[in-house]
C-alpha cells in the first residue's frame, strides 16, 4: 500500500467539504451544514472524554456556552474599538476559554472516575447554568449577549455577512480540528488515555497518574469545546445561557453515543445524523425527538457501539471477501425488520395525530399513502406488524450472529494466512 | 415551425399561468412564540387568534385580489437563541412576515436578527410584527423601521396605572414583584419612577424579582409580601407566572390590591376568582369583553364558541385583530406582498378599529397608539371570563391621544 | 417576621418531606444495584399525569392507591426487560439507558397531555384552608401533603426493620453477592426494589400534582435537586438522604425569603459595593437570588471532600 494512503480520507474530507454548497445551495441546506460543521466538533471533544478516557460527562455544554460567551464579548469589544482582527481567529478566543475553565474545573472534576466524576460534572454543570442571572454583566441575563459578525476587520472584503461565508469558516475551523483531535489521539497521551479506560490500576502500575492523565484529556476536550463553541456564537451571533445547560449537555452525549464512542468517525457521524434529524424531520413529523430517544436506547442495549461501530464492523468483512457470506442472514431479517419499524412509525405517527392534532380530524397521511386514523384497520395492523415482525426478529437473530461470527473468523484467519 | 397561436403553446402558457397563480396563493406569516414551557399557556391561546383570523381573512376573499394568507406556526419555547433558529428556518421555508408577542428578551433578538439579515440581504427583506412584546427599548434605543408594535409600551401602561392610582387614597403601601429579565426591570423602573413622582407619601415596601416562567410554587413570595404590610401590589407578570402568583395569593388568603397588565391573559381569570377578591384586581388593556362595542361582542362571542373549549378561554387580543387588518389593508394598498412596499403602508397608516375607534401608527418609531381602559375583574358584568361567572369592567377610559409619550427612537428609513 | 418563619418553616418541610419521597426510592436503587435512575423524576411526573387522568375519570382518592400501583408496574417491567438486557454492557450503560428512557417518558407525556400545564385539582374534600395564623391561611391540602409523607417515611422504616423481605433488602444494599449466594433471588428483590421504588416517586407525584403545577418539565425541574439529596445525604443510607432532603428544603425555601446580599453585609462594615465595582454582580446578588444555586455548591463540595455523603457507609 502506498506510504502515504492515510491522507486519502482527509483529502476526501477537503473536497466533499468545498463541493458540498454545491450540490446542496438552498439556504436551508447551507444553515444546516453550517450547524453541522461545529456539531461535529463539539461532538468529537466529548468523544474525548467518554470514548478515549472513559470518563461520561454530563456537564461538557459549560465548556462550549463559555466559549461562546466569550467569543461574543470579545466580538463586541473589538467591533467597538475597531481593533484589526480578522474573525477568522476569534474562535480561538472561545476554545482558549474553554481551556482555561476546563483547568479550573477539570482538577475538582478529575480527582474521581466514574460515576462520582459524572455527578460532579452534572453539578458543576447546573451551578454554571444557575449562575447565568446572577452574573449579568457576563451572561446578559435572560436576553443573552447579541453581537455582530460583520463588524470586524475585513480581509479580502470577506464581510461573513451571507451564510455561505460564514459555512466555509466552520468548514475550515472544522477540519483543523478533526486533524487535531485525530493526531492526538495518536500520540503516547492519547494512547495512556485509552489505557486509563480500560484499566486505571494498571495504568498506575505503568508509572502515569491516572488524575493527571484525565486531567489533561479533560483540559484538551474543553479546548475544543470551547472552538465549537466560539463558531456557533459567530453563526448565530446570541449567546443565551441555555446553552450552558442540561439540554446542550445531553444532546452532545446523544451525539457521540449514536454515532458511536468506539471509534473517532463515530460522533462525526452522530452529529451528522441527530442535526440532519432535528432540522428535517421536525417538518415531517411532531415526534421526531421522540424517536431519537428511542433510537438512542436501542442504541444503547442492543448496539452499545454505536451506528459508526455498526457500519465499521464489518470493515474487516469488506477486506477479506466475506462480506457475502452475511448477506443471506441480513436479508433475512430484513423483512421482520422494515415490519418492526413500519409497525412503530405507524403507531407513532397514529397516535400522535390522534393526540396532538386532534382538532384536524381523523385523515391523514403516511409515506404518501392517505387513510383514516381512527379506523380499526389501522390498530390491527399496527398489532400485527409488531407482533409478527418483532417474534421474527427475535427468532432469526441467532442466525444473524451466527453468520456474522463466522464471516468475520474466516476474514481474520484470511488476514493471518496472508 | 410551429405558428405562434397554436394550441399546444396556448396550452403550455395556460398551465405556467396556473401554476404560478398557484405558487403566489399563499401569503406566509410566521408565528414564533412559546408552544411548550412555561409560556405555552399564553403561546397557544395566541396562536388560536391568529388561526382565527386569518381564516376570517381568507373567508372574506383573501388579500390581493383572491391570494389567500397562510398561518406557519414556530415554537421557541420562549428563548430569544431559540427564536433566531426558528425564524431563519422560517425564512428558509418562503416566509417574509414574521409575528411574535410573548417575551421581550425574544422580541428584542428578532427585531436586531431581522435588521441585519435586511441588511445583507437586500430584495429579501422581512417584516416583524410585535403584537405583544412591550419593553419601551423597542421603540427606542432599539428601535428599527423593520419593526411594526401593535401593542401600548410598558411605560405607556405604567403612566396609566400610576394616573389611576395617584387617586387611590387608600394606597400606602406598594410592593413591585416582577419577572427577572428585560421587561421586567423596565416595569420596575417605571413603577418606581412614576409613583414616587405623583404620589411621594406611598411608601414602596418591596422591589422584587424573581427568575422568568421558572417558578412553580409562590408560596416564599406571597409570604415575603404579607411580611411587608403591603395594601397594593404591581406586577407585569404574565403567563404561569401571573396565574400562579394569585394562585398563591388566594392559598394564602392575602388581602391586597393588584395593579398588573396582564391579570386577564389565559388561566389569569381563573387565578383571580380563587383569591375572591371582587373589584380588585385590576389591568390594563386596550379592550376587554364588557366594553360596548356591538361589532366587536359579536365577534368575540363567535370565537369563544369556537375556539373556547373547555376552559372557556376566549378572544384577548385586539391588538392582534388590528395588527391583521391593517396588514390585509396595507397588502391590498400597495398591491403586492413585497415587504418594503408594505412596510411603506404601514409606516405611518391610520385606522378604524372593531371599537369604532381611530388607531394610528407613529412613523418615528413605528408604535401603534389606541385608547387604553384601566380594568376591574369582578361580579356584577355582562360577559364574564373562562366560566368563573366573574367579568372585566372598565373603571377609566384613556383616550390615545392622551398616552403618547415622547420617543428616542431615531430609525433610517430604507432608500 | 414570626409569620414569615413559621410559613417558611411549613413549607420547606413540605418541600423538604417531598424530596424525601423521591430520594428514597432512588436511594434504595441506587445503593442496591449501584444503577442511578435517572428516569426516577419521570416516573414521579408520570404518577402526577396518572393521577391526573384517573381524577377526570373516576376521582382523585382512587388515584391516589392506582397510579402508584401503575408506575411500580411499570417500572417493574422496565428493570425486567431493559435494565437487566443493558446490565452486561456496564454501569456507563445503565446510566445511559434510563438516560434516554426520561427522554422518551417526557416525549409521550408531551404527546398524550400536552404541552401546557393539566389542570389538576385539588380534591374538593381538601380544598379549604386547615388554619390561620397571623391572618395568613393555610391549604388544608398541604397539610395533607405533609401527613401523607410522614406517614409513608414511617411505613417504609418498619418495612425495612421489622419485615424478612426488609432484612433481605438491606443485606442487598450492602452484600448483594453474599445475599444470592445464600439462595435469595436477587434479581426478583432487584425488580421489587425497583418497582417499589418508582411506585414512590409515583405516590409523591400524586401528591404533590394538584398543589404544584403538573406539566411536562417538572420531571426536568426536580431531577438534578434529587441527585444532590442522593448524593449528600449519602449511600445505602436511608436517613442520611432524609436529613438531607429537609435540610436542601428549608435551605431553598428560607433563602428565597432573605433578601440580604453581600454589599449590604460589608456594608455595615464601612466598605461601600455598587454594581459598577470590580465583580459588581458578585456583591449585589441577594441571597434569594443565589438561592437555586446552593443545592448544586453543596453536592459538587460533598463530593470533593466528603464521597461518602453525610451519613453514607460506602463510597459513590
Amino acid at each position: 500500500m502506498n506510504r502515504h494512503a492515510y491522507l486519502l480520507p482527509w483529502i476526501a474530507a477537503v473536497v466533499v467539504v468545498l463541493l458540498l454548497p454545491y450540490v446542496f445551495s438552498s439556504g436551508a441546506a447551507i444553515t444546516m451544514m453550517s450547524l453541522m460543521g461545529f456539531a461535529i466538533i463539539f461532538a468529537l471533544s466529548f468523544n474525548m472524554l467518554l470514548g478515549q478516557t472513559g470518563m461520561l460527562s454530563f456537564g461538557h455544554a459549560v465548556y462550549y456556552g463559555l466559549g461562546g460567551f466569550m467569543t461574543a464579548h470579545a466580538l463586541n469589544v473589538i467591533a467597538a474599538g475597531k481593533w484589526p482582527i480578522p474573525l477568522p481567529v476569534l474562535p480561538l478566543v472561545g476554545g482558549l476559554t474553554g481551556l482555561s475553565f476546563a483547568i479550573l474545573f477539570g482538577w475538582v472534576s478529575t480527582k474521581r472516575a466514574g460515576t462520582a466524576f459524572s455527578m460532579i460534572s452534572l453539578g458543576i454543570g447546573e451551578l454554571v447554568a444557575a449562575c447565568s442571572l446572577i452574573l449579568r454583566g457576563f451572561f446578559g441575563g435572560e436576553g443573552g449577549i447579541s453581537t455582530s459578525r460583520t463588524a470586524t476587520l475585513r480581509l479580502f472584503g470577506i464581510s461573513f455577512g451571507p451564510q455561505i461565508q460564514v459555512y466555509y469558516l466552520i468548514a475550515a475551523w472544522c477540519l483543523l480540528c478533526m486533524a487535531a483531535m485525530y493526531a492526538f489521539t495518536r500520540t503516547p497521551l492519547g494512547r495512556m488515555c485509552n489505557a486509563v479506560r480500560d484499566n486505571p490500576e494498571r495504568a498506575e502500575f505503568v508509572g502515569y497518574s491516572t488524575q493527571m492523565v484525565r486531567f489533561i484529556a479533560f483540559c484538551v476536550a474543553g479546548f475544543f469545546a470551547g472552538v465549537a463553541g466560539g463558531l456557533a456564537a459567530i453563526h448565530y451571533e446570541i449567546v443565551t445561557s441555555s446553552v450552558v445547560g442540561a439540554v446542550p449537555s445531553g444532546y452532545v452525549l446523544l451525539m457521540a453515543y449514536i454515532g458511536g464512542v468506539a471509534f473517532f468517525i463515530g460522533p462525526i457521524i452522530g452529529a451528522v445524523l441527530m442535526t440532519l434529524l432535528q432540522i428535517s424531520l421536525s417538518d415531517y413529523t411532531g415526534a421526531w425527538q421522540l424517536y431519537v430517544g428511542v433510537m438512542f436506547v436501542l442504541v444503547v442495549m442492543y448496539a452499545p457501539w454505536g451506528l459508526g461501530g455498526l457500519v465499521l464492523m464489518h470493515a474487516p468483512l469488506l477486506s477479506a471477501g466475506t462480506f457475502r457470506r452475511v448477506l443471506p442472514a441480513y436479508a433475512l431479517v430484513a423483512l421482520p425488520s422494515a415490519m418492526l419499524f413500519a409497525g412503530g412509525v405507524l403507531l407513532v405517527e397514529t397516535s400522535h395525530h390522534l393526540l396532538v392534532k386532534a382538532t384536524e380530524g381523523p385523515a391523514m397521511r403516511l409515506f404518501g399513502v392517505g387513510y383514516e386514523a381512527n379506523s380499526p384497520m389501522v390498530w390491527v395492523a399496527i398489532v400485527v406488524l409488531l407482533v409478527v415482525g418483532g417474534v421474527l426478529l427475535k427468532r432469526l437473530s441467532p442466525k444473524v450472529s451466527e453468520a456474522f461470527h463466522a464471516a468475520r473468523q474466516d476474514a481474520l484467519s484470511k488476514r493471518i494466512a496472508a | 415551425m410551429k405558428p405562434v397561436l397554436s394550441p399546444s403553446r396556448w396550452a403550455l402558457v395556460a398551465a405556467l399561468a396556473l401554476a404560478s397563480w398557484g405558487a403566489q396563493a399563499q401569503i406566509k406569516i410566521a408565528y414564533i412564540d412559546p408552544l411548550s414551557g412555561g409560556g405555552a399557556s399564553v403561546g397557544e391561546h395566541g396562536w388560536k387568534h391568529l388561526q382565527y383570523l386569518v381564516e376570517g381573512i381568507n373567508a372574506k376573499g383573501g388579500v390581493l385580489g383572491g391570494q389567500k394568507l397562510e398561518a406557519v406556526p414556530f415554537d421557541n419555547k420562549g428563548s430569544p437563541q431559540e427564536s433566531l433558529v426558528q425564524a431563519q428556518k422560517a425564512i428558509d421555508a418562503g416566509v417574509r412576515f414574521l409575528t411574535q408577542g410573548n417575551g421581550s428578551g425574544a422580541a428584542i433578538a428578532i427585531s436586531e436578527f431581522v435588521a441585519k439579515y435586511n441588511e445583507r440581504n437586500p430584495g429579501k427583506e422581512v417584516l416583524y410584527f410585535n403584537y405583544a412584546a412591550v419593553d419601551p427599548v423597542l421603540t427606542n434605543d432599539k428601535c428599527s423601521y423593520w419593526h411594526f408594535r401593535w401593542d401600548a409600551s410598558a411605560d405607556i401602561k405604567m403612566a396609566a396605572l400610576t394616573n389611576f392610582m395617584k387617586d387611590q387614597k387608600a394606597i400606602k403601601k406598594v410592593y413591585i414583584i416582577g419577572q427577572d429579565y428585560s421587561f421586567g426591570h423596565s416595569v420596575r423602573g417605571a413603577a418606581n419612577a412614576m409613583l414616587k413622582a405623583k404620589r411621594p407619601d406611598v411608601q414602596i415596601v418591596g422591589d422584587e424579582l424573581h427568575p422568568l416562567l421558572k417558578i412553580t410554587d409562590f408560596s416564599p413570595y406571597v409570604a415575603k409580601i404579607k411580611a411587608s404590610g403591603a395594601d397594593s401590589v404591581i406586577t407585569g407578570n404574565w403567563g404561569n407566572d401571573m396565574s400562579l402568583l394569585l394562585k398563591a395569593a388566594a392559598d394564602a388568603g392575602l388581602q391586597v390590591n393588584w395593579y398588573t397588565y396582564y391579570a386577564g391573559g389565559a388561566g389569569g381569570p381563573t387565578a383571580i376568582k380563587q383569591t375572591g377578591l371582587d373589584h380588585r384586581v385590576y389591568q390594563i388593556v386596550e379592550w376587554h369583553t364588557n366594553v360596548p362595542a356591538p361589532d366587536m361582542e359579536a365577534f368575540a362571542d363567535a370565537f369563544l364558541k369556537k375556539h373556547g373549549g373547555a376552559s372557556k378561554q376566549g378572544w384577548w387580543y385586539l391588538r392582534m385583530k388590528n395588527q391583521m387588518e391593517m396588514f390585509a389593508l396595507a397588502l391590498n394598498s400597495a398591491k403586492s406582498a413585497e415587504p418594503k412596499k408594505v412596510a411603506a403602508v404601514l409606516h405611518d397608516m391610520k385606522f378604524k378599529n372593531a371599537l369604532g375607534a381611530e388607531v394610528f401608527m407613529r412613523p418615528t418609531d413605528h408604535s401603534l397608539f389606541q385608547d387604553m381602559y384601566v380594568s376591574s375583574f369582578g361580579s356584577g358584568t355582562k360577559h364574564d371570563e373562562e366560566g368563573t361567572g366573574w367579568g372585566w369592567k372598565t373603571t377609566t377610559l384613556i383616550k390615545a391621544a392622551d398616552t403618547v409619550i415622547p420617543t428616542t427612537c431615531k430609525m433610517v428609513a430604507p432608500s | 417576621m414570626l409569620e414569615l418563619i413559621l410559613f417558611s418553616s411549613l413549607n420547606g418541610l413540605l418541600y423538604g418531606l417531598l424530596l424525601f419521597l423521591l430520594a428514597s426510592g432512588l436511594t434504595l436503587i441506587f445503593s442496591m444495584m449501584g444503577v442511578l435512575n435517572f428516569a426516577h423524576a419521570s416516573f414521579y411526573m408520570l404518577g402526577a399525569y396518572f393521577g391526573y387522568q384517573i381524577s377526570r375519570w373516576v376521582g382523585y382518592w382512587p388515584g391516589l392507591l392506582l397510579a402508584p400501583l401503575l408506575v411500580g408496574g411499570i417500572g417493574a417491567l422496565v428493570e425486567r426487560y431493559g435494565l437487566r438486557t443493558v446490565h452486561k454492557h456496564g454501569h456507563v450503560a445503565e446510566l445511559l439507558f434510563t438516560f434516554g428512557l426520561a427522554y422518551i417518558i417526557e416525549e409521550l407525556v408531551q404527546m398524550v397531555w400536552g404541552k401546557i400545564p393539566v389542570d389538576y385539582r385539588v380534591p374538593e374534600l381538601l380544598n379549604f384552608s386547615a388554619f390561620t395564623l397571623f391572618s395568613t391561611t393555610y391549604p388544608a391540602f398541604r397539610m395533607f401533603m405533609l401527613c401523607m409523607s410522614v406517614v409513608v417515611f414511617i411505613a417504609l422504616l418498619l418495612l425495612l426493620t421489622r419485615t424478612r423481605v426488609g432484612l433481605i433488602i438491606r443485606a442487598a444494599l450492602s452484600h448483594p453477592n453474599m445475599v444470592g449466594a445464600l439462595g435469595h433471588n436477587v434479581p426478583m428483590v432487584f425488580m421489587l426494589v425497583f418497582g417499589v421504588g418508582c411506585g414512590l416517586a409515583a405516590l409523591a407525584g400524586v401528591i404533590a400534582g394538584p398543589a404544584l403545577v403538573t406539566y411536562p418539565a417538572m420531571a426536568a425541574s426536580l431531577g438534578p435537586i434529587l441527585f444532590v439529596v442522593v448524593v449528600v445525604g449519602g449511600l445505602g443510607s436511608l436517613p442520611g438522604a432524609f436529613i438531607a432532603s429537609l435540610v436542601i428544603g428549608l435551605i431553598q425555601t428560607f433563602a428565597v425569603a432573605v433578601n440580604v446580599s453581600l454589599a449590604d453585609v460589608l456594608g455595615h462594615v464601612g466598605i461601600t459595593l455598587t454594581r459598577d465595582s470590580i465583580g459588581g454582580d458578585l456583591w449585589m446578588a441577594t441571597v434569594a437570588q443565589v438561592a437555586p444555586i446552593i443545592p448544586y455548591m453543596l453536592l459538587v463540595l460533598v463530593l470533593i471532600f466528603r464521597p461518602k455523603g453525610l451519613m453514607g457507609d460506602r463510597d459513590t
